[in-house]
């Protein structure tokens, strides 16, 4: 019950009236950032991620936090009012989100998807709650071999269980690690990469590319869309609330292992896409009446949005575990934390317990006021989206460009970010995955410090990942994930070769 | 309640058409870009070998690292090409129609001059200029609204940033004679 007192300590943090504006602040800034077109979590993350940089740490991160709950409760407006998932994992909302607005039931759908997420969110902050600080005290044991090892089971798993071509994600990743490897060395202070250039002598930052990867890319992509809208506007009185509530008992199965899938994959980089695919078609499989699906049905709103928040929220315990981001908004975050000066991992929860507690502190009261915020909101965020692109474009491009220099004072970092932002549209539409190259942009040189300490703490000696249970079970489970799909193929090939022999 | 209808319509006039002939095809693209992957890998692998990719008395030579990582990113892009070789069936997918591309380039340069201009400008008078043009000249938006609403972007981001926040953003002559 050690974690139940330091969170009311942390809640004693938060309640102070600058914290809770700021709150309102971030939450407002996330449902405008989720219901445009072509912005969503992440982008709106890294593009009002400057904003922060003056405050303190604590407000900085409940700000940032905020304004990632109200990208994922804005992405659900855009989903069942005009049929547009503002993001991937909101694909499967449409499904029944919908149908439902188009039966005159958007109210009732916004609810359930609010309401949804809401449970999501608050059963991963629960595991967080209890969890992280176990965890964190346990990998406060690891050395470098296991820091590295734990690395490498990351990415591992990126390369084993992700759905794109293999050589692709392989492609994204080291090209990530290899970019963090610029500028200058921090074991023995020699240049690398930067081909006496001055401006790379910094490095490459991970903020600013980003910005670029995110933000401008996303914009080019979306240029190339069809922009035009039909929707249906909503407003949501209480007494529908209430009656949706009222029905919630009914649901609590669909509810539960949305919740139990979407944690599941959160923490494991899996995602929010398949939590939200796998949440859905679970309540259809296990639904005894199937064929109502996919034509405006609650429980369809329900399964997938419980799911998708469920993950996007419990990406944040590894991050605050082992420093180590479940996901590409929780890598930005990370991001963040490197700005404001302390250091992702383990030692937060002994060096920074303020902090720490605040932030899950936040998640708890982020999510409440974000859901009678949403709810109470809903009409008004709905028109925003009467704004014509050609306006929000160019205010989205200067954004990027305020952020990507605030970072490091660099005029070199605008040009950078506007190449990150091609790369980001070519590598979007050839299939490259962001997420991997994110993720080892930002723990490229932690893993890299890893495992030169182990190997001079070894003498060079590679068995130091095999040198106690431990580290040699996480050694052995990343190079059995990376090349998962070849043992896959080959248990099903033996059996297919054992099943004929039998018959 | 009985809100079936849509109360929301937006337009888009200026949407690319879906007849649009291809300007090239995904599998060149996709054979471009492992082709300048595999220049980067071998450029930064060269580097990084002579920075010092092998191992001395204290552990691994700083290039270590990143010398076996741009052996990885050549070798699968090696592989990307021969993959793109091979499959022809995802090659003639379109990577992007002329009028996306027109679309997209109507974004693209105008953001590259902004970036020019924040250079030379300063980014309070390149961003009122890119809001304003962006908007008439793309959005066909009336000329008033459009130099309103830059104002009043530009001026907001000047007070958030430069009075309220202090954060120092690039500036150029037209700060320098009001003596900001």
């Amino acid at each position: 019950m050690e974690a139940f007192g330091l969170l009311l300590h942390g809640f004693a943090v938060l309640l102070t009236w600058k914290t809770l504006l700021l709150m309102m602040v971030g939450l407002v800034l996330g449902i405008f950032v989720g219901v445009l077109p072509g912005l969503g979590g992440p982008n709106g993350v890294a593009i009002l991620l400057p904003l922060t940089f003056t405050m303190d740490p604590t407000s900085a991160i409940v700000m940032l936090s905020c304004i990632y709950w109200g990208a994922l409760f804005g992405g659900a407006i855009t989903s069942i009012l005009f049929n547009i998932p503002g993001e991937a994992w909101s694909v499967a909302t449409t499904f029944d989100g919908y149908p439902m607005a188009q039966q005159g039931r958007a109210a009732e759908a916004l609810t359930a998807a609010f309401t949804s997420s809401f449970i999501g969110s608050l059963v991963a902050v629960l595991l967080i709650t209890f969890l992280a600080p176990m965890i964190s005290s346990f990998a406060l044991k690891f050395g470098p071999p296991e820091f590295f090892a734990v690395y490498l089971l990351t990415f591992c798993s990126f390369v084993g269980l992700g759905r794109e071509a293999k050589h692709k994600t392989v492609i994204s990743m080291s090209l990530g690690l290899l970019l963090a490897g610029v500028g200058m060395d921090t074991v023995s202070g020699q240049l690398r990469m930067t081909f006496g250039s001055s401006e790379l002598l910094r490095g490459i930052n991970f903020l600013v590319a980003v910005i670029g990867l995110f933000g401008i890319s996303e914009i080019l992509l979306t240029m190339e869309e069809r922009l035009a809208l039909r929707g249906h506007a909503a407003g949501i009185s209480l007494r529908v609330v209430l009656s949706v509530w009222k029905d919630l008992p009914k649901y609590w199965v669909t509810l539960l292992r949305s919740s139990v899938i979407g944690c599941w994959l959160g923490i494991t980089p899996g995602g929010a896409i398949a939590a939200s695919f796998m949440g859905y078609n679970l309540a259809k499989r296990f639904s005894k009446d199937q064929e109502s699906f996919g034509k405006g049905r609650i429980e369809g709103v329900f399964a997938p949005e419980t799911a998708a928040h469920a993950s996007g929220t419990s990406a944040l315990l590894p991050m605050l575990a082992l420093g180590i981001p479940g996901s590409g908004t929780a890598a930005i975050l990370l991001g963040g934390l490197m700005v404001w000066g302390l250091n992702p991992g383990p030692l937060l929860f002994v060096e920074h317990k303020d902090f720490v507690w605040g932030l899950i502190a936040s998640m708890y009261l982020g999510n409440v006021v974000g859901l009678v915020l949403v709810l109470t909101t809903v009409p008004i965020f709905a028109s925003i989206l009467r704004v014509p692109f050609a306006a929000v474009a160019p205010m989205i491009v200067v954004s990027c460009a305020i952020g990507a220099y605030a970072i490091q004072n660099a005029m070199f970092d605008i040009w950078l970010m506007l190449g990150f932002g091609v790369v980001g549209y070519v590598f979007k539409k050839i299939g490259i995955p962001l997420a991997p190259f994110t993720l080892a942009l930002v723990l490229g040189s932690r893993a890299e410090d890893a495992f030169r300490l182990s190997m001079i703490g070894s003498g060079g000696d590679m068995k130091v990942f095999w040198s106690n249970g431990l580290v040699g079970s996480i050694t052995t489970l990343a190079i059995v994930l990376l090349f998962w799909p070849v043992i896959d193929k080959a248990i099903s090939g033996l059996g297919r070769m054992v099943r004929p022999a039998r018959a | 309640m009985s809100n079936t209808e849509l109360e929301i319509v937006v337009d888009d006039p200026t949407a690319p058409e879906d007849n649009s002939p291809a300007v090239v095809s995904t599998g060149v693209v996709d054979v471009v870009v492992s082709l300048l992957l595999l220049a980067l890998a071998l450029v930064l692998g060269w580097d990084n070998w002579r920075t010092g990719a092998s191992w001395d008395s204290t552990g691994p030579q700083p290039g270590y690292f990143p010398f076996y990582l741009s052996v990885i990113l050549g070798g699968a892009s090696l592989y990307g090409l021969g993959a793109a070789f091979v499959s022809r069936r995802e090659a003639a997918e379109t990577f992007v129609t002329r009028a996306q591309l027109r679309r997209v380039m109507a974004v693209f340069v105008p953001t590259l001059l902004f970036c020019l201009a924040t250079q030379y400008l300063g980014l309070y008078v390149a961003s009122f200029l890119l809001i304003a043009g962006f908007m008439r000249l793309v959005g066909k938006i009336a000329l008033w609204k459009s130099l309103l609403t830059a104002f009043i972007f530009t001026a907001a981001m000047f007070v958030t940033f430069d009075v309220a926040f202090d954060v120092i953003m690039p500036k150029g002559p037209l700060e320098a004679a009001l003596g900001r």
